[in-house]
C-alpha cells in the first residue's frame, strides 16, 4: 500500500515528509562550542527534553544548534527551527517562534504569518509551515514548540523552561 | 476471525462488553479499542446507574441529618465500605478508610504515620519500579523528618528479586512502601515475601493497589501487609474515591489528617478529641455518591467469576506479548514471569508519542510516556514507552487491532 492511500489526511499533513526528515536525520544535533547561552526545555506530560545551544554576538545568532529525546514532530522543530535562525539577528527568533505559535495553533495561516514577520524571514515561515499540521491535534502543539521555549528561554538567560508555562 | 474467539469461552467478554455503554462508540470514524485501562478504566452501567441513581432519587448528606434521606445515604455509604471490606477481606469495616484515591491514601500515610512515629535516620524502601505517587509522598517526608529513602533496585525484565529486598531493607527500616502490580512493566511484586522480610525487621508494609485491586485477589489479611491502597476509578468505579485499609490498631495509633468536621469527638476552642478510625480520617463532606458508586464496581465483579476473568486477561496479555514481539523493530519493556495484564514497549525509530497519535487515529487508545514513573524509565534507558493495558472487557480482536495500527504507524514513520 502506498501512504498515500492509508492515510487520513490530518495523519499526512501531521507527518509531512520534511517533518520526518528532520526528525530522523535532524540538523545542528550538537552542542554549540563556546556558547554563550543554553536552555533546557522539558515537556512534563511525556519526558521529552530538548537542551539548546547558541553562541550571540553583534547581535547576531551566530551558531544555534540542540540536543536531546523527543518525538518526530518535537525533533523536526527543533532542528528547523535552528536552520533558520542560524546567522538571523536576535529578533527573529522571537519573531518565528510567534509564527510558529500561531501556525501550530491555528491563529494565523502561512500568509498571515509570513505577513507578521521581517521580509528576510520570509521564505523561513514557508518551510517552518510544515509544522501547522499539529493544529488538528491540540495535544501535539506543545511538542512544535518545546524547543522555541528553549530557545527563547536561553537567549533570556534562563537555563530552564518547560511547555507548562 | 482467530481461533481464540471461535473456541468456548468459560467467560462471555460479549457479554461483558455489553455491560460497557462506552465500548458501542467510536473513535475517528472508527469502533473505540480501549487499551489504557491501567490508567483509568471504563465504566459498566450497573456504576453509571447507581451513580444516576443516587443523584435522582437518595442523594443527602451523609452522618449528619436526622431526616429520611440523610438516614438513607448515610446507610448506603457505610454499605459501600461494608462492600469494601469484603472485597479485600478486611476484618472491621472500621480498617476502611474512603480517600479521594490512592494518591491521597499513600500521602495520609506519609503525613500521619510517617511524620508521627518516624526519626531522623529511620529508613523507608521502596522500589525502582513505582509511581510518583509513591515516591513522592515519601521524599516530602524525608525533607520533613530527616528519615532516608532507599530504593531495591529492578532487574532488566521487569522483576524484583528477594535478594534486592533483603539487601535494601534492614535494622533502621521503619517502612518498605511498594507496588503490588507495577503500571509500567505490569510486574507482580512477591509482596507476601517483602511482608515477610519487612516485618523481621519490624518495619511496616505499604502496598499501592492500584494495579493490583485489578488483577490480582486481595485479601489484605492473607497478604500480610499493614497499609494496602488503591483508587475507585481503576477498578471499574468512579473517579474522586479510593481506600486506605489499616489495621485498627495502626489506626488508632496514628493522628488525624485533615481537621474539619464529621472527623471529630468533640470541639472546644481549648481542646477537640478525635472521632475513632476511619471518620478520624474523613474530615469534611466524603465523596457520597463516588463511594456508593465504588459499592456497585464491587458487586458486578463480584457477579463475574473472577478466576475466569483474571484467565481472560492472561490470556489477552500472552496474545499480545507474542504478536507485539513479531512486529519488526518492537522491544518489551517488561517481560517479567507472572505478570498482570500491562504491556510496554518501544519501536525503533518511533517515538510513543508519535506511535499513539497515530494508533488514536485506528481508534486505537495507549498511554504513551512515562507513566509517572521518571526514574524507571531512566533505569531502562528510555524517556517514554508506548502502553497498552488490559482489562475484562478487551477481546483478542482488539489486540489484532493495536498490531494493525501499529503496521499502520510504521507505513507512516518509517
Amino acid at each position: 500500500m502506498r501512504r498515500s492511500e492509508t492515510l487520513a489526511d490530518d495523519l499526512r499533513s501531521l507527518y509531512q515528509e520534511i517533518i520526518l526528515d528532520h526528525g530522523k536525520t535532524p540538523r545542528n544535533f550538537r552542542v554549540v562550542e563556546h556558547h554563550s547561552c543554553k536552555a533546557q526545555g522539558n515537556n512534563p506530560m511525556c519526558g521529552d527534553r530538548i537542551t539548546v545551544t547558541a553562541r550571540v554576538g553583534n547581535g547576531t545568532l551566530e551558531d544555534i544548534a540542540f540536543e536531546g529525546k523527543g518525538c518526530a514532530i518535537s525533533i523536526a522543530s527543533a532542528s528547523m527551527m535552528s536552520e533558520a535562525l542560524k546567522g538571523q539577528p536576535i529578533d527573529a527568533a522571537q519573531q518565528l517562534f510567534s509564527a510558529v505559535r500561531d501556525l501550530c495553533t491555528g491563529k494565523a495561516d502561512t500568509d498571515q504569518a509570513k505577513a507578521a514577520v521581517a521580509p528576510a524571514l520570509s521564505d523561513s515561515v514557508d518551510k517552518l509551515a510544515a509544522l501547522s499540521g499539529v493544529r488538528q491535534f491540540p495535544v501535539r502543539v506543545k511538542c512544535a514548540t518545546l524547543a522555541w521555549h528553549a530557545l527563547i528561554s536561553c537567549l533570556e538567560g534562563k537555563t530552564q523552561t518547560t511547555t507548562e508555562k | 476471525m482467530n481461533k481464540q474467539m471461535t473456541a468456548p469461552l468459560a467467560f462471555d467478554v460479549q457479554k461483558v462488553r455489553a455491560d460497557f455503554p462506552i465500548l458501542a462508540r467510536e473513535v475517528h470514524g472508527k469502533p473505540l479499542v480501549y487499551l489504557d485501562s491501567a490508567a483509568s478504566a471504563q465504566k459498566p452501567r450497573q456504576v453509571i446507574d447507581t451513580l444516576t441513581r443516587v443523584y435522582s432519587h437518595e442523594y443527602a448528606n451523609v452522618h449528619r441529618g436526622a431526616y429520611y434521606l440523610s438516614e438513607t445515604a448515610t446507610a448506603a455509604y457505610e454499605a459501600a465500605r461494608e462492600k469494601v471490606r469484603g472485597f479485600i477481606n478486611a476484618s472491621s469495616i472500621k480498617e476502611v478508610v474512603f480517600t479521594k484515591g490512592a494518591t491521597e491514601a499513600i500521602n495520609l500515610v506519609a503525613a500521619t504515620w510517617g511524620r508521627a512515629f518516624l526519626k531522623p535516620g529511620d529508613e523507608v524502601v521502596i522500589t525502582a519500579v513505582e509511581h510518583h505517587s509513591n515516591i513522592v509522598p515519601w521524599q516530602l517526608l524525608r525533607d520533613a523528618t530527616g528519615c532516608v529513602l532507599k530504593i531495591a533496585p529492578v532487574n532488566p525484565d521487569g522483576s524484583i528479586d528477594l535478594v534486592s529486598f533483603e539487601q535494601a531493607i534492614g535494622p533502621k527500616t521503619k517502612l518498605v512502601a511498594v507496588a503490588h502490580v507495577s503500571n509500567v512493566l505490569g510486574t507482580v511484586l512477591p509482596v507476601r515475601e517483602v511482608a515477610d522480610i519487612a516485618h523481621a525487621h519490624g518495619a511496616k508494609l505499604l502496598l499501592d493497589g492500584c494495579q493490583g485491586i485489578v488483577h490480582e485477589h486481595v485479601d489484605v489479611q492473607d497478604l500480610g501487609c499493614d497499609f494496602y491502597v488503591f483508587s475507585g476509578h481503576k477498578l471499574y468505579g468512579p473517579t474522586g474515591i479510593g481506600v486506605l485499609w489499616a489495621s485498627l490498631a495502626l489506626l488508632e495509633a496514628m493522628p488525624p489528617y485533615q481537621g474539619g468536621g464529621d472527623m471529630i469527638d468533640t470541639v472546644t476552642f481549648a481542646c477537640t478529641t478525635w472521632a475513632p478510625p476511619p471518620a478520624k480520617f474523613e474530615a469534611g463532606t466524603p465523596p457520597i455518591a463516588q463511594a456508593i458508586g465504588l459499592g456497585a464496581a464491587i458487586d458486578y465483579l463480584n457477579s463475574l467469576d473472577r478466576v475466569a476473568v483474571a484467565k481472560h486477561e492472561n490470556a489477552l496479555l500472552r496474545h499480545a506479548m507474542s504478536r507485539l514481539a513479531q512486529v519488526p523493530g518492537v522491544r518489551l519493556i517488561g517481560t517479567a514471569p507472572g505478570k498482570a495484564a500491562v504491556q510496554s514497549f518501544v519501536m525503533e525509530g518511533a517515538h510513543p508519542h508519535d506511535l499513539a497519535t497515530i494508533l488514536d487515529r485506528s481508534g486505537v487508545c495507549v498511554r504513551a510516556g512515562h507513566h509517572c514513573a521518571q526514574p524507571l524509565m531512566e533505569i531502562l534507558g528510555v524517556t517514554a514507552t508506548t502502553r497498552a493495558s488490559f482489562a475484562l472487557y478487551n477481546t483478542m480482536d482488539e489486540v489484532d487491532a493495536l498490531i494493525t495500527a501499529l503496521h499502520r504507524a510504521q507505513e507512516v514513520l518509517l
